[in-house]
């Protein structure tokens, strides 16, 4: 899932500060996961910036909220009247559910209240790990399950580098070598020979490399109606 | 032991102190405290294993809010003590108290009843 963590308190109070009407906008999906977007979250920030506010002498009204995703416009018209009775919106969902917040209501001021990481893991409670990086073509197959990708510090697909060193990359003795990870499995797996071939470049047009994405799969879509039938 | 504490600490029991949510913490600055305690077990003697180490994590947390907010990260504490240690709590109480009287009232409740002036 979708990895954030809260921004500073001082960094949302100086977004907001010469705003009345505050919502705080949640989202019951990922961000309530790594527990830094949902409804607890939503709380304690509308506490923290109604204790900001009236220290301050400010009038105000922050009302919290969250909806089931930010990422889908029928929930997001659920907050229509909260939003249209708010001057500012701080959405604490992911970077997808603030865009998509920002271009429903258009009209308002939305802020970040997370900043968003990463697509990773639970490792343990408090502990995220990235685990895909969303290239678009996935390659886990001939890795032996762990992706080069996003667990490589330098994304390459013929590792290790010479900067791997008893296991770790050089980046950090914390972190491991995605390669030497993959080396493992597969001797684990009796496929080394699979390490000793070559792979071809990849195709980085699937990834960021070819601009924003979209994707389009007319299995999914609403059927239109066929020209000639009774509808038509 | 007839200790004597302030009689104005308002105590809320709660079964451990794991229970106390963070929200809980800034509640009770919302609606006037001017200041809160949290009152565990020991360390390494919680009956449900982790709670009175979690809720030392919230008051940190509630500590750099507070802070942040304006309100006074000094306003919330936590304290471990076990339940028979009577003479530790009345100490503590006095102490917090003293604290609190020295900050002087939250700016909360100073704003409420400017407003309600």
């Amino acid at each position: 899932m979708i990895k954030a963590t809260p921004k500073p308190l001082e960094e949302i109070i100086n977004y907001v500060k010469d705003f009345n009407k505050i919502l705080v906008a949640g989202c019951d999906g990922c961000v309530t996961v790594c527990e830094a977007g949902g409804m607890k979250e939503a709380k304690v920030l509308g506490s923290a910036l109604r204790l900001y506010y009236t220290q301050a002498g400010k009038d105000h009204e922050v009302v919290e909220t969250t909806i089931t995703r930010q990422c889908d416009k029928e929930y997001l018209a659920e907050l229509k009247d909260m939003v249209e009775n708010a001057d500012a919106v701080i959405s604490i969902a992911c970077g997808c559910g603030i865009q998509y917040l920002t271009e429903m209501y258009n009209d308002k001021i939305v802020f970040p209240g997370v900043d968003t990481h990463f697509m990773g893991i639970n490792a343990d409670r408090g502990i995220f790990e990235e685990r895909c990086a969303g290239c678009g073509q996935c390659v886990l197959a001939s890795t032996g399950g762990i992706c080069p990708i996003a667990r490589c510090s330098k994304r390459m697909l013929n590792g290790p580098c010479g900067g791997s060193e008893a296991g770790k990359c050089e980046i950090s003795k914390d972190t491991p070598c995605g390669w030497h990870l993959i080396y493992e499995r597969l001797e684990k797996l009796g496929q080394v020979d699979s390490f000793t071939k070559p792979v071809d470049p990849k195709n980085w047009r699937t990834s960021r490399d070819g601009g924003p994405r979209v994707i389009i799969r007319e299995d999914l879509r609403k059927a239109e109606p066929q020209h000639g039938s009774a509808h038509s | 032991m007839r200790l004597q504490y302030p009689t104005h600490i308002h105590i809320i029991k709660v079964p451990c102190t794991g229970r106390v949510d963070l929200f809980h913490l800034l509640q009770a600055f919302e609606q006037g405290a001017d200041g809160v305690f949290v009152a565990g077990c020991l360390e390494g003697d919680c009956h449900y294993m982790h709670g009175n180490l979690f809720a030392r994590k919230r008051v940190e947390r509630a500590k750099d809010i507070l802070a942040a907010t304006g309100v006074g990260r000094d306003r919330v504490e936590m304290y471990n003590l076990s339940a028979g240690q009577g003479t530790r709590w009345a100490e503590i109480c006095r102490e917090f108290d003293e604290r609190i009287k020295n900050l002087g009232p939250s700016p909360i409740r100073l704003a409420h009843d400017k407003k309600a002036a």
